[in-house]
């Protein structure tokens, strides 16, 4: 047996834990997990199903843990996993599968297929089995802090231009702080205007808040490449930068992956509890408009939608509170048809947009939005996700549409009240 | 000779291994270990488990269309076979005697046509869809196939067995039963029990979240 396969089963059996023994247990291969999924309605490739791409995981569970497999393995009669079983399902799994979940939503039996898919690409991770262009980005991410190779010097020239832009300090390194801020590459590299929005609503609200110099990266290339190890390494220095600065909340950005991984699986990565809260910016925003401290004027007359991320509704859970921020300042609001937590994703999640070789699957998995888009005949599209809004924006440029997309964060801050003098 | 030990020991010996095999594989699951979750949770693991355990009984009206034939098929079979096992005047009168030591009011035999007919035309359909189906096709497995045919075999000793005059159709109806019972907690058909565990996982992990499932 190699290397890489010894590397991968271990993965494998770390990971087999109650819930994947039931989950394979229960599974009837009914196939209606595949309706669920945009890169097999958008292809009609029956390898796209969700279950399949579990099969690394089913076929160890199988061989090793169920009665069939035991007593083959006794008779030697067993068929052995091969690097093969690993090799063969990188493509599917990090090119076929944005990590949306949907799938998760629609199983009878309640398998939780997108969190096997996570577990095998974990396995695949670990045994080396993974694009080159997701490995790199995590390379980046652990030597120089950011995926995208963004460093402090940069964002630091971001932060002048907003204070030149806004008037308003961007406060950086403060102890004590109320709120510790994070920004992903996205959100540095090509959506500035998240910072200046944020300047501007927390000057507007009377937050305290602050930048970390240590830890302004939200972005998890770990948790997108599937390394659980990488994925702490990089939670752990989010948690040092904000036990530093003692603050009492970390605000993670409107991109979806990075809030996951530090809301939901941060914890789990690094093997403990943190010591303050971890808020999405929109839960925030909300609280801020619930209790009176945010105030917005005036009304987009367009008819708008909003883009559901998933990992911030369907797996972050955070689904009303972009429509309480919306609705005061959308006079012409419509959902689409699949919305909220049976969303259809934009086809880019789950590192699949940072992989260069999934171009092409990606653009076509897009046609779902695009139809959802068109159907409800929309002048704009919101979204509160920076990965969602790019990888839309290369299917609408690519589609050769005319559709506005807009961050939510952003629009909130034009539609702030002024304050009274 | 034969009689003997089809309605004796092998029953017993199917019995024992349908019972031990179920609670065996549902504690082999339920006590294997599990991680604990370190994230600060929103909302109720427990209610949400306990909604997902229902919920999944109705597809989400999303996806609804695409999913007609399995849902209207499965629920013809499982609501057609639950409605023979337990309420077919044979099955009352065997359950009482040699099982229960009471019983309950059958169906009528009008019933037990409609019962039967809806068990077969799902099985059927969703058998069908399994060797046609592009994705049902790819994802099946020799397990998925053994488990329709004794299943269909099984149902189908049954209407035989309803011919009173021929000891041996009663005797072919109980030794592919006894088969299922023996096959069964080796099998997808463990699914029977193992969909409430993964409901409920599963529906705990989206309760935390507070996520809307």
């Amino acid at each position: 047996m190699s290397e890489r396969l010894e590397k991968g089963l271990q993965v494998l059996r770390a990971e087999m834990d109650k819930k994947v023994m039931s989950f394979f247990s229960s599974c009837v291969r009914c196939g209606i997990c595949a309706e669920s999924c945009l890169f097999y309605t958008e292809t009609s490739d029956p390898r796209y199903t969700p279950i399949y791409k579990t099969e690394p995981m089913r076929k160890l569970w199988k061989n090793e843990y169920s009665f069939w497999g035991k007593l083959k393995g006794k008779l030697g009669i067993s068929e052995p996993m091969t690097e093969a079983d690993l090799a063969d399902w990188e493509e599917l799994v990090y090119d076929g599968c944005s990590m949306c979940g949907r799938c998760s939503m629609v199983c009878p039996v309640g398998v939780d297929i997108s969190m096997v898919i996570f577990k095998v690409k974990h396995a695949l991770a670990v045994a080396g089995f993974s694009p080159e262009g997701l490995v790199g980005a995590t390379e980046r991410a652990v030597e120089i802090g950011s995926p995208m190779g963004i460093t402090l010097k940069t964002v630091q020239a971001m932060i002048k231009h907003v204070e030149a832009d806004t008037g308003l300090k961007v406060p950086v390194d403060v102890e004590g702080a109320e709120y510790m801020a994070l920004l992903s590459s996205n959100e540095i590299a090509l959506y500035p205007e998240y910072l200046e929005s944020l300047v501007k609503i927390f000057d507007h609200a009377g937050v305290s808040w602050t930048l970390s110099s240590d830890a302004f990266e939200a972005t998890n290339a770990g948790l997108q490449l599937g390394n659980k190890a990488i994925a702490g390494k990089l939670v752990q220095r989010v948690v040092d930068g904000a036990e530093k600065l003692k603050v009492k909340n970390v605000i993670s950005p409107e991109c979806g992956h990075a809030y996951i991984a530090l809301r939901w699986e941060g914890p789990n990565f690094i093997g403990k509890a943190y010591p303050f809260r971890v808020v999405h910016i929109l839960e925030l925003l909300d609280e801020l408009q619930a209790n009176g401290s945010l105030k917005t004027t005036g009304m987009e007359t367009e008819r708008l939608t909003f883009h559901d991320p998933c990992s911030i509704v369907r797996r972050g859970g955070i689904q009303a509170q972009p429509r309480n921020l919306l609705r005061p300042i959308a006079q012409n609001f419509i959902e689409m048809t699949d919305h909220g937590s049976m969303n259809w994703c934009c086809g880019g999640g789950g590192g699949v947009s940072s992989n260069e070789r999934a171009e092409e699957l990606k653009l076509t998995a897009f046609n779902r939005k695009k139809s959802q888009i068109e159907e409800i005949e929309v002048d704009a599209v919101v979204t509160a996700c920076s990965n969602c809004r790019m990888v839309m924006e290369d299917g609408i440029e690519a589609n050769e549409m005319d559709m506005p997309l807009l961050g939510l964060t952003e629009l909130i801050a034009e539609h702030l009240e002024q304050k009274p003098h | 000779m034969i009689e003997y030990l089809i309605d004796g020991p092998l029953w017993y010996f199917s019995l024992a291994v349908f019972c031990i095999g179920v609670v065996w594989q549902l504690a082999r699951i339920l006590f294997t270990a599990g991680k604990t979750d370190l994230s600060v949770a929103r909302g109720s693991a427990s209610s949400g488990a306990w909604r997902n355990i229902f919920s999944r009984f109705v597809p989400h009206h999303e996806i609804a269309p695409q999913v007609r034939v399995q849902v209207v098929a499965g629920y013809m079979f499982h609501l057609g076979l639950f409605a023979v096992i337990f309420f077919a005047a044979p099955h009352v009168i065997f359950l009482e005697e040699n099982l229960l030591g009471f019983g309950w009011t059958p169906m009528p035999h009008w019933a037990f046509i409609v019962a039967s007919q809806f068990a077969f035309f799902g099985l059927l359909i969703l058998w069908l869809r399994r060797m046609l189906n592009s994705v049902s096709r790819l994802i099946s497995t020799l397990d998925d196939h053994i488990a329709a045919i004794l299943t269909f075999v099984v149902m189908l000793t049954g209407c035989l067995a309803l011919l009173k005059g021929f000891t041996e159709l009663r005797l072919l109806h109980r030794f592919t039963v006894e088969l299922l019972l023996i096959y069964f907690p080796f099998s997808c058909l463990m699914h029977t029990f193992t969909f409430i565990p993964s409901r409920a996982f599963t529906g705990a992990w989206f309760g935390r979240r507070g996520i809307d499932a």
